[in-house]
């Protein structure tokens, strides 16, 4: 917060540092992530007695991670800081990721003395060049004078539109060089437009069109969540009764547990939400981009469907698919005016197409009952869904899951209830391992309040090993749950399925000790591996008041179903073997 | 297809890096390429010739338009607009034929720039199959070296630049 210390500070003399610091507590920055290094070093001398915040990770990559958890369980922008060079590189991943699930990040890279820049100096790369194609906007700092706009430059171009990461290379000097402090009263970004208000007409046609259809859906994506639009979306589903899908990166948007809810759709979505697309007759998609994970084979996604795409994005506009009416807008605001459009057209739907909807929903609530998604237990051994399906009880659609990527990032979408948007944190277009333990760390450090839960596979929480000790020093009471199954699970069960299970180089083999790892780091760990175990371990781990690793041995043949195998039509889903309805 | 897209951008280090970029992440080949400030010295035009796929246009032309530093851009591929090259060639040639070189030149609406006993340099400038065809002609009369520059196009129909005005600092607002 703003106080009258910070208002001295106008027109003082302070070094570069200072600046940048005195411009993130403007921009209301109190936490952020990072790593020292040789240029940074004045920095980092500004920041020892400096009110924010900094975590210090044991990776670059992880403050990246840990600024996106931060991020996504809050919407406020995350902030990182790495060194030039390998610490500047090693951020690439990260920003990737922000970038193409659209999380509004800003990163501080040093960079050597402006003098030395070009000379092959000790730890210089070029990360204005190698950042560029992995950011939404980069900056390099050429003076003291020009840093308190670029900075709040970078977070505007983070923050507003659809969000993204922006960099910002710092060479040493300007963290040295000393100026007034003049604060920056305008941003002036001439090419920079973002698009709010969605065009009325368009909004009434849509709206029209939603009262015609007979099997209208919503496909509701990772842009509900970005403009906060939750509420709104749950207002149109009511007003219209529609059925509505969230994406992976949507889930939470609508309450898990919403009437409306027919769940995830997509390569391992709901086998209702699958049909559901391929029957409308209009897609009402709001803030989703038509990802190749989520249509399969494009030709034959919602073939039968009209299309009204929102998004802020004109870019995303017919990029996948053509709308039928596209508008671009900020989808929180399209629907405050869309839904009172709705309202007052309402009454003067046909009763021909009412009593279509009945019949609409009647489809759908039959194929939520024919193929749920499978939660089945075994005897001896527990099953993944088991595990999940046990998290999802435990946490009643309340907690904080981030997760890393692959066969437990499914079963954890599918399983497990998010009843508000925000609770769900997992690197959804990138697929970025190791994501889950760093993001985790980040979540809780923005919201202390909440149950963390970091669900992780036994490969991606291995390239996360390093932050143990982040969550030790910082006692961040999260909840790690390994699902380990000794694999790496997507890849084999793409490996069995599609390349005669010839099972190459994804045993993980040497899994350390649960309970010494965590022991080694001062908290505790536990390895269970009885289906009778997992309730009370969880509940355990839960009621602990420090961090908690769980591993958890899974049955590791177990497959993630329904799968629509790549480049296939998503109604043509494949379903475990025993599943299968026998051949005629 | 050949697209002709003329972007209006900020004139600031790595802002052509990023158009550019947008076209090779996307493994386009770019046929030319032509920059230069305009009458606001903050700001540049940009001509870019680049074979894109027919169905991608449009894509291309929005993901230019997303860049922060990009006022503009603006597909001129069939709009009404002037697209000129220009060249610059240098002919060997043998003393009977240089009259003639000339008379060619004359033609195309082509200066001669540098005469020596080696022969011209000439300078050509027109619309790109009009420098073709002078190029074929040159060739006939002796070995030729040639630089030319890429397409730089106008748009003949005035558009309506909407720019972002400056927005108030949001740190400034909780003071």
């Amino acid at each position: 917060m703003l106080n009258a210390e910070h208002k001295r500070n106008e027109g003082r003399l302070m070094n570069g540092a200072e600046i940048l610091l005195e411009c993130l507590v403007r921009e209301g920055v109190d936490c952020f992530f990072g790593y020292p290094g040789g240029v940074t070093l004045p920095f980092y001398d500004a920041v020892y007695d400096h009110q924010i915040r900094h975590v210090l990770v044991r990776h670059e990559e992880n403050a990246v991670f840990a600024a996106q958890g931060y991020s996504r369980a809050t919407g406020k922008t995350g902030v990182c800081c790495a060194t030039s060079g390998p610490g500047a590189t090693n951020l690439v991943t990260g920003l990737v990721d922000a970038m193409m699930d659209s999380i509004p990040l800003v990163a501080i890279t040093g960079q050597v003395h402006s003098k030395l820049i070009g000379s092959d100096a000790f730890q210089e790369a070029d990360t204005f060049g190698i950042t560029r194609p992995a950011t939404k906007h980069n900056f390099m700092v050429r003076n003291v004078h020009e840093l308190p706009q670029i900075i709040h430059e970078a977070f505007y171009i983070a923050s507003t539109g659809r969000p993204g990461p922006v960099l910002v290379d710092i060479p040493k000097d300007v963290f040295q060089d000393r100026a007034h402090y003049v604060p920056v009263d305008a941003i002036h970004l001439p090419g920079y437009k973002v698009f709010l208000d969605g065009h009325a007409g368009q909004i009434r046609r849509a709206a029209q069109l939603m009262l015609e259809a007979e099997r209208p859906l919503i496909y509701a994506g990772g842009g509900i969540i970005h403009s906060g639009a939750s509420a709104e979306l749950t207002e149109l589903a009511e007003l219209l009764d529609a059925p509505a899908v969230c994406t992976l990166m949507g889930l939470g948007g609508l309450s898990s547990s919403h009437p409306n809810f027919i769940s995830m759709p997509g390569m391992h979505g709901s086998y209702a939400a699958n049909l559901a697309l391929t029957e409308s007759d209009l897609l009402i998609a709001l803030g989703v981009r038509f990802d190749d994970r989520v249509t399969g084979k494009l030709q034959a996604f919602a073939r039968h469907a009209r299309v009204i795409h929102v998004d802020i994005d004109p870019a995303e506009i017919a990029k996948n698919r053509v709308p039928d009416i596209p508008i671009v807008g900020d989808v929180k605001r399209v629907l405050q005016k869309m839904n009172r459009v709705v309202e007052e057209l309402k009454p003067d739907m046909p009763a021909k197409t009412a009593s279509a909807r009945q019949d609409w929903w009647s489809k759908v609530r039959g194929w939520m009952d024919e193929r749920p998604f499978d939660r089945s237990r075994a005897e001896n051994e527990i099953k993944p869904q088991h595990l999940m399906d046990e998290i999802d009880r435990l946490s009643g659609g309340q907690a904080i899951v981030t997760s890393d990527v692959g066969q437990h990032q499914m079963w954890a979408a599918q399983l497990i209830r998010f009843n508000e948007p925000r609770l769900w944190i997992n690197s959804g277009g990138l697929g970025s391992m190791g994501f889950g333990v760093p993001s985790a760390v980040g979540a809780q450090m923005a919201r202390p309040d909440k149950l963390v839960f970091a669900i992780c596979g036994d490969g991606g929480f291995q390239m996360a090993i390093p932050e143990l000790s982040t969550i030790a020093a910082n006692n961040l009471p999260i909840k790690i749950i390994i699902m380990n199954n000794g694999v790496l699970g997507m890849v084999r069960q793409w490996q069995t399925l599609f390349y005669n299970n010839r099972l190459s180089s994804v045993a993980l083999e040497a899994f350390p000790d649960a309970e010494k790892l965590a022991g080694a780091y001062g908290f505790t760990g536990r390895t269970i591996d009885k289906p009778w175990e997992l309730t009370e371990a969880l509940i355990t781990a839960i009621n602990h008041p420090g961090p908690y690793l769980l591993n958890v041995k899974v049955s590791p043949m177990e497959n993630v179903y329904p799968m629509v195998p790549a480049g296939g039509a998503i109604n043509e889903m494949v379903f475990a073997p025993a599943e299968e309805p026998a051949l005629v | 297809m050949q697209q002709t897209i003329s972007v209006l951008l900020e004139n600031k280090p790595g802002a052509l890096l990023r158009v550019t970029g947008v076209l090779s992440a996307r493994g386009y080949n770019i046929e030319s390429l032509t920059v230069a400030k305009t009458l606001d010295p903050d700001l540049s035009r940009m001509t870019i010739v680049v074979d894109v796929e027919d169905r991608l246009r449009s894509q291309v032309v929005k993901q230019i338009n997303k860049l922060i530093n990009v006022l503009q851009a603006t597909d001129l591929t069939d709009a009404p607009a002037v697209i000129r090259e220009m060249v610059l060639l240098r002919l060997r040639c043998e003393q009977p034929s240089r009259t003639s070189v000339l008379k060619e030149a004359e033609i195309f609406n082509a200066r001669v720039v540098d005469s020596s006993t080696e022969g011209y340099a000439i300078e050509a400038t027109g619309d790109p199959e009009k420098l073709d065809e002078f190029i074929e002609v040159m060739r006939t009369y002796g070995e030729i070296e040639i630089s030319r520059a890429g397409a730089c196009a106008m748009s003949l129909e005035g558009k309506k630049l909407r720019l972002q005005p400056p927005i108030p600092a949001p740190a400034l607002a909780q003071v």
